[in-house]
């Protein structure tokens, strides 16, 4: 399990390394991309606030988005809140470690220690690669131009890998291409970050209650990024 | 990129972790909203994609990065590693604007 969560954060790494690569290109100096991967430390919503950014969208456009799919952490917290107890102190430490990845891997777990041990290796293994690769690729970022290597779709190619789990049950498939149709309708619309944010909409597919035939509908565990 | 977008970022993302988490912590959300919240990357990040790809600032436009998403849609099916989707995207995308 130890090595499973290194592994992890080894391959969560080259997200982070992306990400800081992804920032300056967007404007952001070395110190801010950093800064974000320490406070943020959420990779979905990091990559979604850079990426409007980097378009010309406002700070409100960024943050919209962004908070939506920080959303899904507080899912997250739920579920492990069965797994972490102890003092104020310790549950708002384990706070900030709470994501995907943290998720998934005490979830895989039999029983409750197992769980938190699970939750915490995976957690402190990703926040460290996740802020280090960050500060890799930010410095490497600030070195080269982006466009001249292409680097400017590697948020888009990231985020096509990201959601290409999602794509495998019938829900996650319809509610993908409905918000990536709400997105690309408004774009000559409304200001940079406004059709991300109008793309949630697409989630209320989720509304009607699955029936027996359809059991595969979602996703039971977090899937990851 | 401006520091009051990171420190916005940083209080919304660390109060959603904190409210499930801590906050609401055992309790049980409404099963129809735990079916909508599942599905928030499927419906966002497609939507990023469409951005980052087809967009520069308002404007549609199509460019040397659709081909090279048009590369990564295809591995990821393939269910290629992440390192290789942005890769071949970002390699395919240089190459085109060297033509």
């Amino acid at each position: 399990m130890v090595s499973a969560s290194i592994t992890l954060g080894a391959a969560v790494g080259v997200f982070g390394f992306v990400f800081g690569v992804g920032a300056v290109a967007a404007g952001g100096s070395v110190a801010q991309a950093c800064v974000t991967s320490l406070l943020v430390f959420t990779g979905a919503s990091q990559f979604s606030a850079v990426s409007v950014v980097a378009l010309g969208g406002t700070t409100s456009a960024a943050l919209g988005g962004a908070m939506v799919l920080a959303a899904r952490n507080a899912v997250y917290g739920l579920a492990m809140s069965r797994v972490i107890s102890g003092s104020l102190a310790h549950r708002a430490l384990a706070a900030q470690l709470t994501i995907d990845e943290s998720t998934a891997m005490a979830s895989a777990q039999p029983d409750p220690v197992a769980k938190r041990h699970a939750f915490w290796i995976t957690g402190i293994a990703v926040y460290v690669c996740w802020n280090v690769a960050t500060l890799v690729g930010a410095v490497v970022g600030s070195a080269i131009d982006p466009a001249t290597f292409g680097l400017d779709v590697a948020f888009p190619a990231g985020f096509v890998a990201m959601v290409a789990p999602h794509l495998r049950h019938r829900r996650g498939l319809i509610a993908a291409i409905l918000g990536a149709a709400i997105c690309l309708v408004l774009i000559p619309f409304t200001p940079v970050g406004v059709p991300i944010l109008c793309a949630s909409a697409a989630v209320l597919v989720g509304l009607p209650t699955p029936d027996a035939a359809h059991a595969d509908d979602l996703p039971d565990e977090p899937v990851l990024m | 990129m401006s520091w009051s977008l990171v420190l916005w970022l940083a209080a919304g993302a660390y109060a959603f972790k904190f409210l499930g988490l801590v906050v609401i912590g055992s309790r049980r959300l409404p099963a129809a909203l735990d079916r909508c919240l599942a599905l928030v990357p499927a419906a966002l990040l497609s939507a990023l994609v469409v951005q980052g790809t087809l967009s520069t600032g308002q404007e549609l436009v199509i460019d040397e990065r659709l081909p090279g998403i048009a590369v990564a849609i295809v591995l990821a099916w393939r269910r290629a590693p992440f390192i290789v989707v942005v890769g071949a995207a970002a390699l395919t995308t240089a190459l085109l604007r060297q033509l």
